[in-house]
């Protein structure tokens, strides 16, 4: 019964969360990773304000509530509404780097530690039909119970809820009639943050700790509450942060800690596979026909030419000469993140699907060669095989039901799948040695030798990516990338063309977790140590980003995008205190500049450079150009 | 009977609503097949379902002896039916040659090894593995068919005239609307199907391109290319049609050549309208 009363305290504050999420969702089809920090900011300032200031509930309650409704419509000013004609997926990316730099200001501000968090109110007081509580936990329901009633009445009644339930349905008609959907969007960030913000207190007054870094976690829980119930349904909103709740009260108590996320994930995998619009939420049977004239030209990649490469390749691998062992160990891993983001080239620039999980096929390669070669005394190289193998077979085994769905569907049942991984890394101590990791892994052997230098692994890891690099250009020249194009750009005609959608989709993501995997062998070796703490969510966001701001449709995109996001970062290593903040700030401001990604056609350049190259072809001196290297 | 195409019992249902009631018909080789009748009469449910996209509550369809309903879209343009959608599907960010060669994914045989394993679950990871060494390292049997299938593109754009063939590395997204309902055509062509399914493709042409549009489908009947054809614009049905079946509110109300049903008082009540009727009469 305590369980039960626990569980639904926790999934009442998930069912908040979910609830923002899912109305985010509604009106402006965006899943706004920066919701999780919006809710630790909340609780942070409810810390400030109740623990330091010694204010009352109610004064907190409304002190949170205006701090994180302004900070609501900030996210949607700066990393929503200028994006507003990009791609899906660069307002994802925009929100999760607002999410970083609030997590990070909000550590330089507060400091990362623990707080307390005062409860304010009565633990337990009160006892019904034998068992104990406090008014607390009636207060945390009842103001759940209360957000939520408010929100459903100003939703079915009001002119307001009207404008926003029309723009969730077509956005474009709504603004053609009159609603400015600018204003309804930002409306929905506002009150979305708001209950965010209610929750970080409640859920602070509860547990009766809070830290800045608390965001992350519970945002994913409330993206998973929310897809479970049914993405933009408001009740399934409630259902599914319910039935989170208590399962996981259940889980935890009877296993302990470390199940959360497995309970959470596997609950979201499950759901998926059975009633893949959630439980509530319906995948529509037809989807309307895309009018013709709503095309866009999405950013066109570059081809390199067959001598620029060789010139490349060259300078990649000449770089030991001059470079020292700090920076070649960078490079090295660099190069290991490049292979890891063209998983994502393959999937996501290829044959569209916006895949989050990859971080999974990455943690199940690097577990398989760290045992085969630590318990097994296998040979690198045979580890590395089966840790390609074995990546792309258990991705694509937990992914095949998915395939059936498309956008934010897959995205999150792949985000599942990864975590999920992660969780088993965590949870199977016999194999994996659980959170206590696996140290010592030994380096590869090339011809009896063990590969020991440091520019002995730069050039390893870099002939392997060049390699990998030259196979995904060619398939993606291939008939096989036509076949891909026709199922990114619209999985209807394609079918109609006799092409089998689900099957290419999901042979693009398992080739690219074969890579993944080959990535996370060469990853245990050249870091020497795996815990599954390294394969979280962040992880596979940061593939999809890499890809994604590099460019997602050419290989040499992901080359690009990890110099800049994991080179640059890593050489600013001294300000460590700063340096995700920086890479916040970097991540939001490329994704705003340049939401096609670098390694694209960009009009600006290209007649910069015809003019001064008196009209030849835009080739590698463009890039070299926009890298700024 | 050797119908290419049979539908019998056809019924959809969305919520409470019945879309489409009860429609039979049969398709002929080498017959032009139109349906008619008011906007909601579940003209385009009745395409969406004989081609797979949706599926019948009731009633089976059967092509060239082998029953498609419930089957795949992919599966049913393999068998040899292809389609145009009413509001025009390219693939905007593929050349115009390369939205034809789409079409051909449904007959290719060189390169796509196993056909027979795609269909199965599991066992289709090696017709896939297979495709991947083959696009990785062409064969020559491959490299020749891609010669072919370039040469099918030309022949299929060549049906337009000059429309079409100067773009064919063009983007789709760069062409006129009209443009873009030809290249769908020639996509839905280029397999040489056995039946060709046509959701209204003359929608938002102006008179002189609808005219083009009917020369062209006249020579393809004359080649016997066997066509269903669902289109609002009377005069094309009526010059292009062996039969027309006309549907009301999800019933057939009328069913024969088109000279008697543009006669059938029912439907010059439910879609034509007295003053066409007389206009036919005097």
């Amino acid at each position: 019964m305590d369980i039960l009363l626990a569980g639904l305290v926790g999934g009442s504050t998930y069912a908040l969360l979910a609830v923002g999420v899912s109305l985010i969702f509604g009106v402006s089809n965006i899943v706004n990773f920066a919701h999780g920090a919006v809710f630790a900011a909340g609780a942070m300032m409810g810390w400030l304000l109740a623990a330091v200031l010694g204010w009352p509930l109610w004064a907190v309650l409304i002190g949170v509530v205006v701090f994180t409704s302004i900070l609501g419509l900030v996210i949607y000013l700066v990393a929503v509404r200028p994006l507003r004609a990009a791609p899906g997926i660069a307002v994802l990316l925009a929100t999760f780097a607002v999410g970083i730099i609030l997590d990070n200001t909000s550590q330089r501000v507060f400091g990362a530690e623990t707080r307390r968090f005062p409860s304010l109110l009565e633990r337990s007081n009160l006892e019904l039909f034998g068992f104990r509580f406090g008014t607390i936990a009636i207060v945390i329901v009842g103001v759940s119970v209360v957000c939520v009633v408010v929100l459903a009445y100003v939703l079915a009644r009001t002119r307001l809820g009207r404008a926003i339930r029309a723009t969730s349905q077509d956005a474009e008609a709504a603004a053609q009639m009159g609603i400015p959907i600018a204003r309804v969007q930002a409306i929905a960030f506002v009150v979305a943050s708001a209950l965010g913000g209610v929750a970080g207190v409640l859920v602070g007054m509860y547990y009766s700790n809070v830290s800045p870094s608390m965001g992350f976690a519970a945002g994913v829980q409330a993206f998973a509450a929310a897809t479970l119930g049914g993405l933009g349904s408001l009740p399934g909103a409630i259902v599914g942060g319910l039935i989170l709740g208590v399962a996981e009260a259940f889980g935890v108590a009877l296993w302990g800690d470390s199940v959360r996320h497995l309970i959470t994930f596997g609950a979201l995998i499950l759901v998926l596979w059975i009633r893949p619009g959630g439980i509530l939420g319906r995948v529509p049977t037809i989807a309307s026909e895309p009018m013709t004239g709503t095309f866009f030209g999405a950013g066109k990649p570059l081809r390199l030419g067959r001598w620029p490469a060789i010139v490349l390749i060259a300078v990649g691998a000449l770089l030991p000469l001059v470079a020292g062992d700090y920076l070649l160990r960078t490079g090295a891993l660099v190069w290991i993140y490049a292979l890891f983001a063209l998983s994502v080239t393959i999937a996501g620039g290829f044959a569209g699907q916006i895949v989050l999980g990859q971080a999974g096929a990455l943690a199940i390669g690097a577990y398989t060669s760290a045992l085969l070669v630590t318990k097994f005394a296998w040979d690198f190289w045979a580890s590395f095989i089966a840790a390609g193998l074995l990546a792309a077979i258990f991705s694509v085994i937990l992914t095949a039901p998915t395939w059936r769905l498309r956008g934010h569907y897959v995205s999150m049942a792949t985000l599942a799948t990864g975590a999920f991984i992660a969780a088993l890394a965590l949870n199977l101590q016999d194999v994996t040695n659980g959170a206590r990791g696996i140290y010592g892994i030994p380096r590869p052997t090339l011809f009896g030798m063990p590969v020991q230098s440091a520019w002995g692994m730069y050039l390893l890891t870099f002939a392997i990516l060049v390699v990998a690099l030259i196979i995904v250009a060619r398939l993606g020249s291939s008939h096989l990338g036509r076949t891909w194009a026709a199922v990114r750009e619209d999985e209807v005609a394609a079918a109609a063309s006799g092409i089998h959608p689900a099957a290419y989709k999901s042979l693009a993501f398992g080739l690219g977790s074969v890579l993944a995997g080959f990535a996370g062998a060469l990853y245990a070796a050249q870091i020497t140590y795996l815990e599954p703490s390294q394969f979280g969510i962040s992880l596979s966001v940061l593939a999809v980003t890499i890809a994604i701001l590099g460019g997602l449709r050419a290989p040499m995109g992901a080359v690009i995008g990890a110099i800049i996001l994991v080179g640059v970062p890593e050489l600013f290593r001294g300000l460590s205190d700063w340096r995700l903040l920086f890479y916040g700030v970097l991540l939001l401001l490329l994704i705003l500049l340049r939401p096609q990604g670098l390694w694209a056609h960009s009009d600006l350049l290209s007649r910069g450079w015809r003019r001064l190259r008196g009209r030849r072809p835009a080739a590698a001196g463009e890039v070299r150009e926009e890298v700024g290297r | 009977m050797t119908a290419l195409l049979s539908v019998t019992g056809l019924r959809k249902r969305f919520g409470g609503l019945t879309v489409v009631d009860d429609v039979s018909f049969d398709v002929a080789p080498g017959e032009v097949v139109s349906i008619i009748g008011p906007n909601g009469s579940g003209k385009t449910t009745t395409l969406n379902i004989i081609c797979g996209t949706l599926r019948a509550d009731e009633g089976d369809v059967v092509l060239a002896g082998e029953r498609i309903s419930g089957r795949r879209p992919y599966r049913i343009a393999e068998l040899g039916l292809t389609r145009t959608f009413q509001n025009g599907r390219v693939i905007g960010n593929l050349t115009v040659g390369d939205n034809v060669r789409v079409g051909l994914e449904a007959v290719q045989r060189v390169g796509r090894p196993f056909p027979r394993l795609r269909h199965l679950v599991g066992l289709r990871w090696i017709a896939l593995l297979a495709e991947v060494g083959s696009a990785l390292i062409p064969s020559r049997a491959r490299r020749r068919q891609d010669r072919a299938d370039t040469q099918h593109v030309v022949t299929q754009l060549d049906r337009f005239g000059s429309r079409l063939a100067p773009r064919v590395n063009q983007y789709a997204y760069s062409l006129s609307y009209a443009n873009r309902r030809r290249t769908e055509i020639a996509r839905a062509l280029v397999s040489e199907p056995r039946l060709l399914v046509l959701d209204e493709p003359t929608a938002g042409m102006n008179p002189t391109e609808t005219a083009e549009v009917l020369q062209q489908l006249l020579a393809l009947k004359a080649e016997g290319q066997t066509i269903l054809l669902v289109e609002h614009k009377l005069d094309l049905v009526m010059t292009l049609s062996d039969r027309v079946l006309v549907l009301d509110d999800g019933h057939v109300i009328a069913h024969g050549p088109p000279a008697a049903v543009q006669r059938d008082p029912r439907v010059v009540e439910a879609y034509l309208g007295r003053a066409f009727a007389e206009g036919v009469d005097s």
